[in-house]
């Protein structure tokens, strides 16, 4: 039995980490997280949420409470965004490093210059090599399932690392909608207290965050890379495990749409899924075999879930909103790294969309479907990425 | 307590790490685990201490410590405080052990956070005065016409041509409970005050005069006598400030010239050469003198700063 209720997508958030009875909340303002942390404060001021809220200089402040926190024994959450998650970076790395979990919400925003407040995942996507989980969501049911998961995968003995939920900002985090939540007994059902085997304690002292001489290193790094390896069964296991309780399930690390017979297969991430999703049933009302893949879980990249969705399918587009400078949009990289030399491997596009909240609307869509398509009839497939919706008229 | 007594003490820094020989620090960490006894956790940021205590299976440290990065020792100490206040251990209290580079410099904000929020943590800087751990480079808290690797001594330098920061003043500002200047010259006032702060709660802070012989320039069995010279010439001024309030100082036994401190070490022996060495002596002399009538070093001195009664303890 759960509660229905219509809500801003960042107060979804705020009572999936309030039911997640977290110990310390570190809370640092930057748009468009602000909702989230303000609302937790509102909570703890109303005496509705015990829990230690730090209101912290900075977001490396911010990330290193949780650190701190998190060494210490206790579960810990912080939100932010853009410049926030760039300024964090240093601190998520040696996080990961030293196998400290919490959970971070990455409320996707642009990165500076120049300056702007609207939505990529330019921000994210720049923090993909640290060692944090990354789970990307469609819609604020989505962010709340996510976050009580996010917990449990972080705090996971076989894991041990940091969570980030991503979640597109505005379009998610201040939107309205239909939410259902769990009742406090499900959650505490479902996410028991975090009870790590180590932690600082007087009564057995450890010493932590050594200096790895050249002898070790490369080990522990192993060691964090091969969590996440490994971590791809369990993360699949815990959402399992939550959509008996919600009684949702949005797939694993994936969600593929359509995809048994497509000849071109979109893939995506986030709040842009929605749009796509709606565009293909209009392309295939229309007779056009195309089918979609949503990237739930990024990092760890879950290539063997994609590969089964798109080993039929004559071209991929990848539609993502970050681009590396000189290269090309990271999750394209990922995914042709995965699938180059694969026997009858489909022809990866990539087209970079979305960026500083440029609208992806259906006609946007359907521009990229068509190319895709002239590619299948080609075979000839194109090696810059395809900006789409670029519009010359401005450019130098 | 006696000698005896202090020798009989549980050792919670103990011998094998990887300390230069004679440094100031490592003798420092030594003394003030034994002021704190080992119910506390020790957060270290990047530095010397880190570096020389910290090689993977090799650490001296008796009581449970963490290290994570450089210039958030204080948020990382904000952390476990408040880990420990939500589960409820309140037997435990929090140090933060770190150097000039992450305290003066590159964490000062995280500093500031911290003690402007109020947590409750003994935050202790092993002030060596430069970035010893990286060769010796220039900090905020090289002292004035100090030669460092980043800001040498040369044809057109005398090396440092700005003043030490003044942070126990700076921390003061901030409103909080205790600050307190120590060197490790004298390590039962050390061990004295690391006792007094832990009988305060929230964000306080102690500076030690940390002598390093590799980079100061000075032979190592003279570590404990260079530190005294600092006291005795006034430069390194030993306070407690209680509430915003100096309530003691450590009088000068027998005053000494800045010389007689400076031409013990390498990184000042430029000044003994030239017109601009001589200016610049003149310089650090006025420093120290300008310390012992703000502080009231001399027996029988009233400092200028305080109006509160003052202790003189030797």
């Amino acid at each position: 039995m759960s509660q229905v209720q219509v809500v801003e997508g960042s107060e979804a958030v705020a009572y999936a980490v309030r039911a997640s009875r977290p110990h310390v909340i570190s809370a640092y303002p930057i748009s468009p997280q602000t909702h989230i942390v303000e609302r937790l404060a509102q909570m703890v001021a109303d005496g509705e949420l015990d829990t230690q809220y730090v209101r912290v200089e900075s977001e490396f402040s911010a990330a290193s409470v949780l650190s701190g926190a998190s060494a210490a024994g206790s579960r810990a959450y912080t939100a932010s965004s853009s410049q926030g998650l760039l300024l964090m970076t240093e601190v998520l790395y040696a996080s990961a490093g030293m196998r400290l979990p919490f959970v971070i919400t990455g409320v996707n925003r642009t990165i500076s210059a120049p300056i702007s407040i609207q939505v990529d995942h330019q921000d994210t996507i720049s923090l993909r090599d640290s060692g944090v989980i990354q789970l990307y969501v469609e819609s604020s049911q989505e962010a709340y399932d996510t976050h009580l998961a996010a917990f449990k995968i972080a705090e996971d003995p076989a894991i041990l690392l940091p969570v980030m939920v991503c979640m597109d900002g505005w379009i998610l985090t201040h939107s309205y909608e239909r939410v259902s939540f769990l009742k406090q007994e499900e959650v505490d059902r479902f996410l028991p207290p975090f009870q790590p085997a180590d932690f600082l304690d007087v009564k057995e002292p450890k010493s932590w965050g050594s200096y790895g001489e050249e002898e070790m290193l490369m080990e522990f790094k192993f060691t964090v890379y091969d969590a996440m390896q490994k971590g791809k069964q369990r993360i699949k296991d815990v959402f399992s495990d939550l959509s008996l309780v919600t009684g949702r399930d949005y797939g694993g690390l994936i969600e593929a749409y359509h995809t048994g017979d497509a000849e071109v297969v979109l893939i995506g991430m986030g709040s842009m899924a929605g749009t796509i999703k709606e565009a293909v049933d209009e392309l295939r009302s229309e007779g056009k075999k195309v089918g979609f893949v949503k990237i739930r879980c990024y990092r760890p990249f879950p290539y063997e879930d994609i590969w089964e969705e798109i080993k039929n399918a004559q071209v991929v587009g990848v539609m993502e909103a970050d681009v590396s400078m000189g290269s090309e949009g990271a999750v394209s990289m990922d995914l042709k790294a995965k699938v180059c030399g694969r026997a009858n491997a489909p022809l990866v596009l990539d087209f970079i969309a979305g960026l500083g909240g440029r609208e992806i609307n259906m006609d946007l869509v359907r521009e990229i479907v068509g190319e895709a398509e002239k590619v299948c009839k080609s075979g000839v497939p194109f090696q810059e990425p395809y900006w789409a919706g670029l519009n010359p008229s401005i450019l130098p | 307590m006696n000698t005896k007594e202090i020798t009989n003490q549980e050792e919670l820094f103990v011998s094998g790490h990887r300390a230069c020989h004679g440094c100031g620090m490592a003798i420092a960490v030594r003394h003030i685990l034994k002021a704190t006894g080992k119910n506390v956790i020790v957060v270290t940021p990047t530095g010397c201490l880190e570096t020389f205590t910290s090689p993977f299976g090799y650490s001296p440290w008796r009581v449970p410590w963490i290290h994570h990065l450089f210039e958030n020792g204080p948020a990382i100490a904000t952390g476990v405080v408040a880990a420990l206040k939500a589960q409820g251990r309140d037997d435990t209290r929090v140090l933060a052990i770190g150097g000039d580079g992450s305290t003066f410099d590159i964490g000062f904000g995280a500093l500031s956070g911290m003690l402007e929020r109020g947590d409750d943590v003994l935050y202790i800087c092993a002030d060596n005065g430069a970035y010893m751990n990286t060769g010796g480079q220039r900090s905020g808290a090289s002292p004035l016409y100090s030669a460092t690797t980043t800001d040498p001594a040369g044809r057109s330098s005398v090396g440092k041509f700005q003043m030490k920061k003044d942070i126990p003043t700076i921390v003061a500002a901030h409103g909080v409970p205790y600050v307190a200047t120590a060197s490790v010259a004298y390590l039962k006032d050390l061990e004295k005050k690391i006792k007094k702060a832990m009988t305060y709660h929230g964000p306080r802070y102690i500076q030690i005069d940390s002598t390093c012989p590799s980079v100061w320039g000075f032979p190592s069995d003279r570590t404990l006598e260079v530190g005294r010279l600092a006291v005795e010439c006034g430069i390194t001024p030993l306070f407690e400030m209680e509430n915003g309030e100096i309530t003691k100082v450590r009088k000068i036994k027998k005053k000494i010239s800045i010389e007689d401190y400076l031409k013990t070490q390498k990184r000042f022996r430029h000044l003994f050469a030239g017109d601009q060495g001589r200016e610049a002596l003149k310089e650090i002399q006025d420093l120290a003198d300008a310390n012992i009538r703000k502080y009231g070093l001399l027996k029988q001195a009233k400092a200028e700063t305080t109006t509160s009664s003052e202790e003189v303890f030797t």
